[in-house]
């Protein structure tokens, strides 16, 4: 019988067929740990009775959410991260290179096949290179550190395929939006996502991460992207028989299955405040904005800066709008700075700052308050997300997000 | 504990980690410097209102959003004995059982209860409410383990030797 690609990463990292249900211990390849919870972490660390890590060279830590720091409590945690380095003989540290899951992948900790744990739900991003990645707590983080192995319930698998040509006002992030639409908040729960169809083989690595990024907000434990020649030169390096053949097989038993066909994507949004809670543009024109955030680990990259620019290019932001744009990493703001997509955004009116996760999760720049109304480009509009809990936040691509500064309304992109 | 009562909070579907404890409140010492603030985009007066043994019904996903462990560990932090919902996101389900935090999962018993009425569990068979019953299910053996260790962190001390 044949096997997901789930299946093939499991089977492959524990050396014995493995099939949904099924509860193993698999030998993690990589950790990440954040600013937020590193004194959590570590406390745990030490009162778990662990004298050293099981392998520094495999743990990561970045500083992202919290940089630069907003409240005097914030940095505590840089001291305590610092000091646990030195402790324990860490190298893998980011003090201001941008977010985590930007970093993961970009800087090469993460290898197809991978498994990676992190302590952050969007540790699903690495998917987009066909690692299995996904989020966990500080306590569990705290046994990897000492022990190098965790306990995974092989998850069923859901078959989203995807064929044709997007329409030009579409993005990756669209298509995720309406499968987190479709599937709702909890509709991939304990569950891997698989992505397949020549739609998703065309598409870039970064925008593979937009939507690896986004499953955890349908529930899932990771999502899938097969690894090819895209992943080769992004990971820089060949991909061997076995990365190649972490594909779904034909005979694979998925819980299941959805197609789409790309020409039927339009523009959309997750309106207040429920990520599941998606509409078509189109039925939301007209409503007045005072907002704009383009950035975060969903949508902060290069091409997604690059989208902004082309709508903004020789316009102005309205004026009563404040756009915020915010580079996912450090990398990221050097390229749109030499490829002169920073220039046509600073031109228009936007307000470019550091990369770290800002205003996405609602610590630094640009906190908004009762009855204003945002357009973001990142993963969540919680209650109380990016302010008060009064704030609507509407979730968009960039070329949405881009097209509603200009307007200073929610307007559809062309 | 294999049998206990308690007084009812009742929530909603989709209950997500920020309105568990919003991220502004993270970098705050302790859990229990943090717990005031919990619920408060939802309900800022319900921390407050939370007795020691009450328990929270919930609709589905309870438990949703981010990794942050805060989130399980103030619900017990306030005294909450258990939280029964119709589903548990996957990461909060993972960080409550590491803390020891009782979760059950019961598809009915939301949309039957009143808030401040009171029901009776009993451990891997039942919850009892106003002469009603609903089965629940038993934990699988691997997490029972951790439970029954007293938590990941009592597990880890026990395989260092040190308890």
């Amino acid at each position: 019988m044949g096997a997901t690609i789930i299946e093939k990463i499991i089977r492959n990292n524990v050396g014995k067929e493995v099939k949904p249900g099924e509860i193993v211990t698999v030998n993690v390849d990589r950790v990440m740990i954040h600013d937020i919870f590193i004194p959590f972490v570590a406390s745990k660390f030490e009162e778990m009775g662990f004298k050293k890590l099981w392998d520094p060279d495999k743990v990561v830590l970045i500083y992202d959410h919290l940089v630069p720091a907003s409240q005097v409590d914030d940095t505590r945690h840089f001291r305590v991260g610092n000091e646990f380095v030195k402790k324990y003989g860490m190298k893998n540290i980011h003090r201001s290179d941008g977010i985590c899951h930007q970093l993961m992948t970009e800087a090469g900790y993460v290898k197809p096949g991978n498994i990676v744990f992190g302590t952050d739900s969007h540790t699903t991003t690495y998917g987009c290179v066909g690692a299995f990645s996904s989020g966990i707590g500080y306590t569990e983080m705290a046994s990897i550190l000492g022990t190098g192995t965790m306990w995974v319930r092989v998850p069923e698998t859901i078959k989203v395929t995807i064929n044709g040509t997007l329409p030009e006002n579409v993005m990756a992030k669209d298509i995720i939006l309406k499968l987190i639409g479709d599937l709702g908040a909890d509709g991939a729960t304990y569950k891997a996502l698989e992505f397949a169809g020549d739609t998703v083989e065309n598409m870039s690595v970064a925008s593979r991460m937009s939507m690896s990024n986004m499953a955890i907000e349908a529930g899932a434990k990771c999502a899938l992207f097969t690894p090819d020649e895209k992943t080769a030169e992004y990971c820089e390096m060949e991909l061997t028989d076995k990365e190649k053949d972490l594909i779904g097989d034909s005979d694979a038993v998925y819980c299941r299955e959805i197609v789409y066909d790309a020409k039927d994507f339009v523009p959309v949004m997750a309106c207040p405040s429920n990520v599941d809670n998606v509409k078509p543009v189109s039925q939301l024109v007209g409503k007045e904005i005072d907002q704009v955030f383009i950035g975060s680990c969903t949508n902060g990259r290069l091409e997604d800066l690059m989208a902004a620019a082309e709508v903004l290019k020789d316009k102005k932001v309205a004026p009563f709008v404040k756009l915020i744009v915010t580079p996912a990493s450090r990398k990221i703001y050097k390229q749109a700075m030499e490829n002169g997509t920073m220039a046509i955004l600073a031109k228009a009116g936007a307000i470019i700052t550091h990369p770290s996760c800002g205003l996405c999760c609602g610590r630094t720049g640009g906190i908004l308050t009762d009855g204003e109304t945002v357009v973001a480009t990142n993963n969540r509009n919680f209650l109380g997300r990016m302010g008060t809990s009064k704030v609507g936040i509407y979730l968009a691509s960039p070329k949405t997000a881009a097209t509603c500064a200009v307007a200073g309304k929610i307007v559809e992109p062309k | 504990m294999d049998k206990f009562s308690g007084k009812i909070w009742v929530l909603g579907d989709d209950i997500d980690t920020d309105i568990i404890i919003p991220t502004e409140y993270l970098a705050l010492e302790t859990v229990n410097d943090m717990a005031p603030y919990a619920f408060s985009p939802l309900r800022p007066e319900l921390a407050g209102q939370i007795k020691e043994g009450d328990i929270i019904v919930a609709g589905k996903n309870f438990g949703c959003g981010s990794s942050r462990e805060q989130a399980p560990e103030i619900i017990k932090a306030l005294g909450i004995k258990c939280v029964i919902a119709k589903s548990f996101a996957r990461i909060f389900f993972r960080n409550s059982i590491n803390n020891g935090l009782l979760l059950i999962e019961n598809e009915q018993l939301r949309d039957v209860v009143k808030e401040g009425d009171e029901v009776t569990v009993t451990l891997n068979e039942s919850i009892e409410y106003k002469g009603q019953n609903f089965p629940i299910a038993s934990l699988p053996d691997n997490l029972m383990d951790i439970i029954n260790a007293g938590g990941l962190v009592k597990a880890m001390r026990k395989l260092n030797g040190l308890d």
